[in-house]
């Protein structure tokens, strides 16, 4: 356990290393925060409690959605781009000749990543954007502790999906057409686009029980008191034990594939 | 091209991402009418000439945003002592064709709005299209250089670009009418991504200013281009002339 503890802690060193970066980002998911929220107020303007959110829960959504974009890594990233280049220069064999689990020390890495994002790049805009638009933030602290397992859990079932993208890279060599293609389903059914409740009822009510809604619209809905903790985290914990067992199964016929050039 | 499959899900992809938008839009219009006063054929004109006006930019001169790798690996010295302006060098290299995903899918959409907007297309309005296209690419193209320009002090920060050409493109989508005027001003009068689309668009679509700007501001997205272009121009070259390589 050390091992990932300590893989987990390195990376999220890694990435508070650059703050240039951190300042940048910080501005750019605030403006995207803003152009969405002024979209929102217009629609929920026309079409009031439209999804079952007045005005302010989904303008709430929009800064949350910003908070959550980068630390769920809902377009795909994080330590991919990593995985991806090791696994294009070979040095992913280095890498399976470790005595940990190829997968546990991605997972290890990637939470550490996700950890800084969350503290690092989310919860700015989301304070600037409750500066200026009125969102509903709750008090209750119970609440936010569901939301942050909850975000917790939307971050592994994130990692596994990505995971199972990254590992076609073992058959494809490039798989940055893949892991492009993944990112923008999960950007869409994620919720990150329109909340899941505004989509055409059919699309909502299947895109509702797929892997992507752990990411965004199951943690917001906790915060927002739409739906409760437990089955949040119930319906997240599945399907984070089904994406991380077939990330398992996946990576025994991936490695099977592995020639090394010795020498 | 090496690697096939990757190509062809890549371009799809680069459809698919603006289509997204869209898509976004279209949901939005099977709950309501009118977003800000604007139909959806109109709020598609908007999206699909900011669209157009990105996607040729970012053909042309998007590349022009890896300067802060150039400078750390040492490329872009290598280009310096090429007798090839240098700002040519970076936009060509890596000229992607995937890129044309983005133009396909916005120009596709800029078609079908043409086709339903109940516009009278009188002479004034239907030049006013292809200049509105010309004027939004070359002001997105200075505004890409005078990010490559910045990162010559900010090596970082090049994400602070994307809030100004992505960020922008998104921005430039929706109808000015449903942003807070100040947002609106501070987009026309100072980031003059407003030139882009919004103001030649409310003469061909008719619209009223939601600020009150005079009228005339809707024919001068050319000279607001050129103005930025040459700005883009001088802070290349002041970001080049005060370029100190590390040498190795």
């Amino acid at each position: 356990m050390a091992v990932y503890a300590a893989v987990y802690w390195r990376s999220f060193r890694r990435y508070s290393t650059y703050r240039a970066a951190t300042y940048a980002g910080i501005f750019t998911n605030t403006i995207f925060g803003f152009i969405m929220a002024y979209t929102y107020i217009a629609l929920w303007h026309a079409r009031p409690h439209l999804g079952g959110y007045n005005q302010t829960q989904a303008v709430t959504y929009v800064f949350l959605g910003q908070a959550l974009l980068l630390t769920c890594a809902i377009f795909g990233g994080g330590f991919s781009e990593e995985f991806a280049e090791r696994l294009r220069k070979g040095d992913i064999a280095i890498d399976l000749y470790r005595p940990v689990n190829l997968q546990g020390w991605w997972l290890a890495s990637d939470l550490g990543r996700a950890g800084f994002h969350f503290l690092g790049r989310g919860i700015a805009p989301l304070l600037i954007g409750a500066l200026v638009f009125q969102l509903q933030l709750t008090t209750d602290p119970l609440v936010w502790l569901g939301f942050i397992a909850s975000v917790f859990l939307g971050v592994v079932v994130s990692f596994g999906l990505r995971y199972l993208v990254a590992l076609s890279g073992f058959w494809l060599m490039d798989s940055r057409g893949v892991e492009q293609l993944a990112g923008l389903v999960a950007m869409f059914m994620s919720g990150m686009v329109l909340p899941l409740t505004v989509f055409p009822t059919w699309l909502g009510d299947v895109a509702r029980v797929l892997p992507w809604s752990a990411m965004l619209q199951v943690p917001v809905d906790v915060l927002l008191g739409k739906r409760s903790a437990l089955s949040a985290l119930r319906f997240e914990a599945i399907w984070a034990v089904i994406v991380l067992v077939l990330g398992q199964a996946l990576t025994a016929v991936a490695t099977r594939r592995v020639v090394v050039q010795g020498g | 091209m090496a690697y096939r499959t990757s190509f062809v899900m890549m371009t799809t992809a680069q459809f698919v991402v603006t289509g997204l938008d869209f898509a976004t839009i279209g949901i939005m219009f099977t709950h309501t009418n009118s977003l800000g006063g604007y139909t959806l054929p109109e709020v598609a004109f908007l999206y699909s000439a900011s669209g157009v006006s990105l996607g040729l930019a970012d053909l042309l001169c998007g590349n022009v945003e890896r300067l802060g790798q150039r400078v750390r690996d040492g490329s872009l010295d290598v280009m310096l002592i090429r007798p090839v302006p240098t700002l040519v060098q970076m936009a060509a290299d890596q000229f992607a064709l995937r890129r044309l995903g983005r133009i396909t899918q916005a120009g596709g959409v800029l078609v079908w709005s043409m086709t339903r907007l109940h516009v009278h297309w009188t002479v004034d309005r239907i030049v006013l299209v292809p200049v509105m296209l010309i004027a939004g690419t070359a002001i997105f193209c200075a505004i890409f250089v005078l990010g490559a320009a910045f990162q010559f002090v900010s090596g970082d920060a090049s994400e602070v670009m994307n809030a100004f050409t992505y960020g922008g493109n998104f921005l430039t989508q929706y109808p000015p009418t449903i942003f807070a005027r100040d947002l609106v001003r501070t987009m026309t009068l100072i980031i003059p991504l407003g030139f882009v689309n919004w103001m030649p668009a409310l003469h061909i679509l008719g619209k009223a200013d939601p600020v009150g700007l005079p009228s005339v501001f809707q024919f001068l997205s050319p000279i607001v281009a050129a103005v930025l272009a040459a700005a883009g121009a001088l802070a290349w070259r002041v970001g080049i002339r005060s370029y100190r390589s590390t040498g190795s």
